[in-house]
């Protein structure tokens, strides 16, 4: 049978950005293939999508106080309020131990670590469905969501930092040479955070009851990482069940570096090592194992 | 030539559970487990389908190929693993170079981002490097028409402010690949026709395009090649005019015969019922046909007791969907019921009248209730072609190029000297 063939356009339309190449012409050769078995990080596919990863955490960062009137205050106002309750209630009131450094600095400098930490789980958590709409339209590697949730509150501690170096010097509490550490304290908060928020968003995916519980299970976790006491004034045996926290040597470690207190141990410290990278690499592979289906259950 | 894409052994399942309640609540869940657990029941069976089946097909680099197939037919499922949003569940695909898709407009923009920020975002987020984006950033804005709003925040923009912009950074993206689905193209008339519009200037400058479109003459236009995807499977694959033309003659009803097995599966009710409905030329059923000379579009129905008045109707659509006419039979012979029976009418369209290109036609047969029709059976589409053997006698005289307009009547012209 024949068809009508419909005429071509009298002549071609020409390319709307005349002499354009394609910029990169990227050979990468593409495999599709069913789920895996096993999940892996793909570290090279990572590394290609880098300057996403930047520009979705430069985006978080840029929208978190847009529209609000106090703006980043929110960063520094938080942990400071919080600090002057804490020292009222658990410093003056109940007279909780603070290891022979003045309570408002002791609690402060470990508010700092814990707010970034529940910070970067809340919004890692949350950051699978907050960006569905990317999910369902895009492909990109979307553990790239959870890692740029957890840089986002790296911000805020930076800032309310600032008034914590204020807080020493007004207190008279020098930093030891075990600051050079700090960083790597805070690191592993990072890595704990990250692999709590990969195992809650991917859970977020499927049930959003996750979103109710973050505050409560927050909650409950600072009274376990020695925020409102010291861990060091603990029980010998108790302060080795608590290291199964990892945020009890994260705290106790940078207030070890910033205002020189008792040292976590090593031992307790390598507990808390091993509980980090067990969260971690559970949380890495239970995000990666669901990873497929996001944008069907999402 | 050199494959973009190699696709083997495609499949994709879905459990329909998971299809229909999207998320659940843990709750819901933990008493599932839980009803499990007290009455040792097994694991609640999913009902599963399969969304693509065994399909497998090549595109070189350059090709244009089309998909087509109804709704459920499992070409979005295709367009979402080719995009790699979801992974099939059996098979594999092969992709050489970058893949960009127009479904994606818009994806990632931010309202309390300027314009200038979400440009580079929304960018990021298809796949274009920093410097690229730099490099292009003048001419998407330029694209676009947003000029001096450039660093307003894009909540302050009209929706068709942000649908420019979004737009314009999607047609910059100059994938190696570009994947359109026409049918889930959001927006305007308009923005379709841009769509389509920036899809031909990709395809002239030797790129590979997929397009899954339900616009058949879009379709034969800009492909070489087809596949018809039916229930997941590959039904066809081969020139577009040859798998359109058999796409459309297929059993689920285009076609320009569609005939019912019996009166009770037919469409209708306990007042009429149809027969068979056909578009024939010159006495005989025609799937193309001669623009010069009339069209007959018959309606066999049956009268199956006296009840209402009822009368035969047409509504003729072009190519691209739209609505062409509607006739219907107004002579007397209908204002009375009709005595049980069996009946064809015939509503004639003249020659010199449709223009070029697929027609498809609605049939009722239905009674006046005004201020409403009321019809009592309708039937799926039937489809011809419309064609012009060009011999210089049609509205066309010896013109060869395209011809625009839903019809094309054959004008009568007076032309005085004063």
């Amino acid at each position: 049978m024949s068809q009508t063939k419909l005429e071509p356009p009298a002549q071609a339309v020409p390319p709307t950005q005349p002499g354009a190449e394609p910029a990169d012409r990227s050979d990468r050769v593409v495999v599709i293939r069913p789920d895996p078995r096993w999940p892996h990080l793909d570290a090279g596919e990572l590394w290609h999508y880098r300057e996403l990863l930047f520009r979705l955490a430069w985006r978080d960062i840029a929208v978190r106080y847009k529209q609000t009137s106090i703006g980043v205050t929110w960063a520094i106002l938080q942990p400071f309020v919080t600090m002057v309750v804490f020292t009222l209630v658990f410093g003056k009131f109940a007279e909780f131990p603070s290891k022979g450094v003045p309570y408002p600095i002791f609690t402060y400098s470990a508010l700092l670590p814990w707010t970034y930490f529940a910070s970067a789980v809340a919004i890692s958590s949350a950051s699978l469905v907050a960006n569905k709409a990317l999910v369902t339209k895009v492909y990109f590697p979307r553990v790239l969501l959870p890692i740029a949730g957890v840089s986002v509150p790296a911000l805020d501690f930076l800032l309310a930092f600032v008034v914590l170096a204020g807080m020493m010097v007004w207190f008279a509490v020098w930093p030891s040479l075990a600051i050079l550490l700090a960083p790597l304290f805070l690191f592993m908060g990072l890595v704990s955070a990250l692999g709590v928020g990969l195992f809650l968003s991917a859970v977020n995916v499927r049930y959003r009851d996750v979103p109710y519980a973050i505050p409560f299970l927050m909650q409950i976790w600072l009274y376990f990482s020695g925020v409102v006491y010291a861990i060091t004034a603990l029980p010998e045996h108790y302060q080795w069940i608590l290291a199964l926290n990892p945020m009890t040597a994260v705290i106790n470690g940078f207030q070890w570096g910033v205002i020189g207190t008792e040292p976590p141990g090593l031992g307790k410290t390598l507990v808390s090592v091993a509980a980090a990278s067990f969260f971690f690499v559970g949380g890495l592979w239970y995000f990666r194992r669901s990873e497929p289906r996001f944008a069907d259950t999402i | 030539m050199a494959t973009a894409i190699t696709a083997e052994g495609l499949s994709k399942q879905y459990r329909i559970g998971e299809l229909q309640s999207a998320y659940g609540t843990l709750r819901d869940s933990l008493a599932a487990g839980a009803r499990r657990f007290v009455r040792r029941e097994h694991r609640q069976h999913y009902e599963e389908i399969w969304a693509l089946r065994d399909v497998s097909f090549e595109v070189v680099e350059g090709e244009v190929l089309g998909v087509i197939g109804r709704n459920g037919a499992g070409k979005s499922t295709l367009l979402k693993i080719l995009t790699r949003i979801t992974t099939p569940t059996n098979g594999n695909v092969t992709i050489r170079g970058r893949v960009g898709s127009l479904l994606e407009v818009g994806t990632g923009f931010h309202p309390e981002l300027t314009g200038r920020e979400n440009v580079y975002l929304n960018g990021s987020v298809l796949g274009m490097k920093n410097r690229e984006i730099q490099r292009r950033f003048d001419e998407i804005v330029e694209f676009a028409g947003v000029g001096q709003f450039i660093d307003t925040p894009v909540k302050r923009y009209s929706s068709g402010m942000s649908v420019r912009l979004a737009f314009a950074v999607a047609a910059h993206l100059e994938p190696e690949i570009l994947l359109v689905d026409e049918v889930l193209a959001v927006g305007d008339a308009e923005f379709q026709r841009r769509c389509l519009g920036r899809m031909e200037d990709i395809s002239l400058t030797g790129r590979t395009v997929i397009f899954v479109s339900h616009n058949m003459q879009a379709l034969t236009q800009l492909c070489d090649r087809a596949i018809w995807l039916d229930k997941g499977e590959v039904v066809l694959d081969g020139p577009s005019p040859d798998v359109v033309a058999r796409y459309l003659q297929s059993g689920f009803g285009t076609g320009a015969v569609r005939k019912w097995r019996d009166l009770e599966s037919a469409p209708g009710d306990d007042l009429v019922r149809l027969r068979w409905v056909r578009a024939t030329q010159d006495g005989v059923p025609a799937d193309a046909t001669d623009v010069r000379r009339p069209i007959g579009i018959e309606i066999a129905f049956t009268v199956l007791r006296r009840g209402e008045p009822v009368f035969p109707k047409i509504k003729v659509f072009d190519a691209r969907g739209d609505v062409a006419f509607n006739a219907m039979d107004t002579s007397p012979r209908w204002d009375e019921p009709s005595p049980p029976g069996d009946y064809v009418s015939t509503a004639w369209i003249p020659g010199n009248f449709l223009n070029e290109g697929l027609s498809t036609v609605h049939v009722q047969v239905c009674t006046l209730g005004a201020p409403q029709l009321r019809p009592h059976a309708t039937a799926d589409i039937i489809a011809f072609h419309v064609q012009d053997p060009g011999e210089g006698d049609s509205a066309r005289g010896g013109f060869i190029g395209q011809w625009k307009g839903v019809v094309r009547p054959l004008l009568e012209w007076t032309t005085e000297e004063r």
